[in-house]
């Protein structure tokens, strides 16, 4: 069994901004490598690992995807030693004052973005939050070292350590979406001693913070029956709305709205009741931002669903997760694999089961 | 006279430092640091009290009498929060410590109370901010800390957080580098404790480690009553604001810059410092061959400004190691200055005469 835990703080301690996953991709190949059958990476960067059902040949699949991208910085100019970056992924400018960084230039390099006193910033930006354009990322290093070592174009990845906060609750960067990584992961520790019949891909995709580009070309190529996106939604906390929130350890959330195929959507709720497992709704009425969005117009279509851990403050260095909402997510996903029957397919429509007889 | 080279910063000294500014140590609850002082003096000290505001006062006798009585301070406190309300559920309000800017508090670390409970300050995600919500401050109303379910009865209001401890060295050589929480004033601090170990015998050294610097100097003014001392040198960390102007422009403010060795007071907001210690200090470092910069007179302030106006008054003079992002989660200085700091001060101890005072102020 994966000590999830251990495997979620190294999961959030590696780098692997959108579009250029490889070093997280390795980190979880690792610990997929002994969980599927067989391990590919993907032209986009995706990982794809296959975990062979019981079924005849040929046998339907379902892909599962989790995005392991992470947003982040990229240098866009170099002053005096001093880095000017954009933005990878949406950031709101007013986290980043203080937060410690990696720039992996020629060699990883400890910085930290930093906040010019207002003397030393444009007049219409002197006051109030300072925009990510005026703001530096300092490595403490002087300016010739500066030059050798970084280059415009270099990535920046938060370097905010993992922090327990009590029993189960993980701070930490890229929880969006490792953790959900982390899901799938105990899904299929769950699959090695479960019967299924269907195969399951298991991929981890690339570029979603950016483009859904991962997902959208993943599912092309594996051509699942079925593809569900896992990916983390707000959870309550201070700060957010309630009304916009999910709760902390209130268990898995299920989307509901154009992207979810309402078939795949109650088979789900069924799987949960089976466990006996509490699940909050999440209403998606257009996009559901989530991998989701570009697999169900893959190739022909494919019946997509959305399941969600609730994560405070999203897209900050100090995002907050619940880790039974994780491993709760991980046996949802394990119940509803194990519960798909060779004529799941056959069954499924868009229209409910009575419109079906 | 000492050879100035025999006093240095190494794995030692800057093993302290990393464990003082481990310590949390909010203004009014200086205790943590208190006891690392204490512990490090031990046996190299004549005298070790506490007094009525937590200070910490060592005496060092001069190998003879009547020599010349020389204050060292240095400020145990640091900027921080004092839990303010309970929002239950491991959630709570705060109210700052010292001079803090609310932009820098977001998505940050803590550790609250004497357990040192983990605590993160979160921010709402950007998912469901507006555009004219991103262009206006967080401020301290609007933030929480977050301690998950960790806080479980260890945390109540009343409590002290601290930014959580996050010590590296950057770099190498020359330029080798120390990021870390609290470095205003705990590099003060540390190099207070090596002169205690390393007094030169022709003084009687006074060496104060002080509490509440960070809202408005209080522990000073009464360690300078108590100690009386014939000339006061006080130990801080002071902005280094040796960045880029936005448009190439020269940067006219810098305050101080990384690299340029100790920076001598000429004038902040509370002290005028006394012009015999100035040109006392910086004809020391040139003899010695120490660099040293002089700080651009105007703002902010250390304790000299409550030892000086102690009693009848106290010729006092400020020296700091140069920081960058003082009073935020982390700051930067340079061993070298932090070096060039405790080889000027030691220096200067050993060369105190008491004739140093008795020459006109002008």
């Amino acid at each position: 069994m994966t000590d999830i835990p251990a495997f979620l703080k190294k999961l959030i301690s590696t780098s692997g901004l959108s579009g250029y996953e490889t070093p997280i991709r390795e980190t979880i190949s690792e610990t997929w490598r002994g969980l599927s059958d067989e391990l590919s990476a993907s032209q986009l960067g995706s990982l794809h690992a296959l975990k062979r059902g019981a079924g005849p040949a040929p046998r339907p699949s379902i892909l599962i995807a989790t995005h392991m991208d992470a947003i982040g910085l990229m240098v866009t100019r170099i002053v005096d030693g001093f880095l000017h970056v954009t933005e990878i992924g949406g950031i709101d400018a007013r986290v980043l004052p203080g937060q410690p960084v990696i720039v992996h230039g020629r060699e990883d390099i400890p910085g930290m973005v930093v906040q010019p006193p207002s003397w030393l910033l444009p007049p219409d930006n002197d006051s109030g939050p300072v925009e990510l354009g005026n703001l530096l990322v300092d490595t403490g290093l002087p300016g010739g070292r500066v030059s050798q070592l970084i280059r415009l174009g270099d990535l920046v990845s938060f370097g905010t350590q993992p922090v327990e906060l009590g029993k189960n609750f993980i701070s930490g960067h890229s929880l969006d979406n490792r953790a959900s990584v982390a899901a799938l992961t105990r899904c299929l520790d769950d699959l090695q001693t479960r019967h299924h019949k269907w195969d399951v891909w298991a991929v981890a995709t690339s570029q979603e913070e950016e483009t859904l580009g991962g997902a959208a070309t993943s599912a092309f190529q594996l051509a699942p029956q079925l593809a569900v996106a896992v990916d983390v939604t707000f959870g309550k906390g201070p700060g957010s709305p309630a009304e916009k929130t999910f709760e902390m350890g209130g268990g898995p959330v299920l989307g509901w709205g154009a992207n979810v195929h309402p078939g795949v959507h109650k088979a789900f709720k069924e799987a949960a009741e089976r466990l006996e497992m509490t699940t909050q709704l999440e209403a998606m009425p257009r996009h559901s931002g989530t991998d989701a969005y570009s697999m169900q117009v893959a190739a022909a279509g494919i019946p997509t669903m959305v399941l969600s851990i609730p994560l405070r403050y999203m897209h900050t260095p100090v995002e907050v997760v619940h880790l039974k909402d994780i491993h709760r997510v991980g046996r949802l996903l394990a119940e509803f694999i194990t519960g798909l029957a060779d004529d799941f397919m056959e069954k499924l429509s868009w229209d409910g089961e009575e419109s079906k007889e | 006279m000492p050879n100035p080279s025999s006093i240095k910063i190494g794995a030692a000294q800057i093993k302290l430092l990393e464990s003082l500014c481990a310590a949390s140590a909010i203004s009014g609850q200086e205790g943590e640091v208190r006891k690392l002082v204490m512990d490090a003096l031990k046996g190299h000290a004549d005298e070790i009290s506490v007094d009525a505001l937590g200070n910490v006062l060592a005496v060092k006798k001069a190998a003879a009498r009547n020599r010349p009585r020389v204050m060292l301070a240095a400020h145990m406190d640091e900027v921080g929060f004092l839990i303010a309300g309970d929002d239950k559920d491991g959630i709570f309000r705060f109210d700052p410590v010292g001079g803090l800017d609310a932009r820098q508090l977001v998505g940050k670390s803590v550790i609250v109370g004497k357990d040192h409970v983990a605590g993160v300050i979160g921010f709402k995600p950007i998912h469901l901010t507006t555009a004219s919500e991103r262009t206006t401050a967080a401020t301290i109303d609007g933030l929480r800390i977050d301690t998950g379910n960790g806080a479980n009865g260890k945390v109540k209001v009343g409590d002290r957080a601290a930014f959580a401890p996050n010590f590296i060295q950057l770099g190498s050589g020359r330029t080798r580098t120390i990021r870390s929480k609290a470095l205003d004033d705990r590099i003060g601090v540390a190099t207070l404790i090596e002169l205690v170990k390393n007094a030169p015998p022709n003084i009687e050294l006074l060496a104060a480690f002080t509490t509440q610097e960070e809202i408005s100097v209080r522990g000073a003014s009464v360690a300078a009553h108590a100690f009386n001392p014939d000339l006061a040198i006080i130990l801080d960390c002071t902005p280094a604001y040796d960045l880029p102007h936005w448009d190439g422009a020269e940067n006219e403010r810098y305050n101080t810059r990384l690299g340029f060795g100790p920076a001598i007071y000429t004038a902040d907001k509370g002290t005028l410092s006394d012009p015999r210690l100035i040109r006392f200090l910086t004809e020391t470092a040139e003899a010695q061959g120490i660099a040293f910069q002089l700080r651009q007179p105007g703002g902010g302030g250390t304790d000299a400004e409550g030892v000086h106006k102690a009693r009848a008054g106290i010729p006092s003079v400020s020296v700091s190691v140069p920081g960058r992002y003082l009073h935020t989660a982390a700051s930067l200085v340079r061993v070298s200055d932090w070096q060039d700091t405790l080889r000027l001060v030691h220096a200067a101890l050993a060369a105190v005469k008491p004739s140093l005072l008795k020459a006109d102020r002008a």
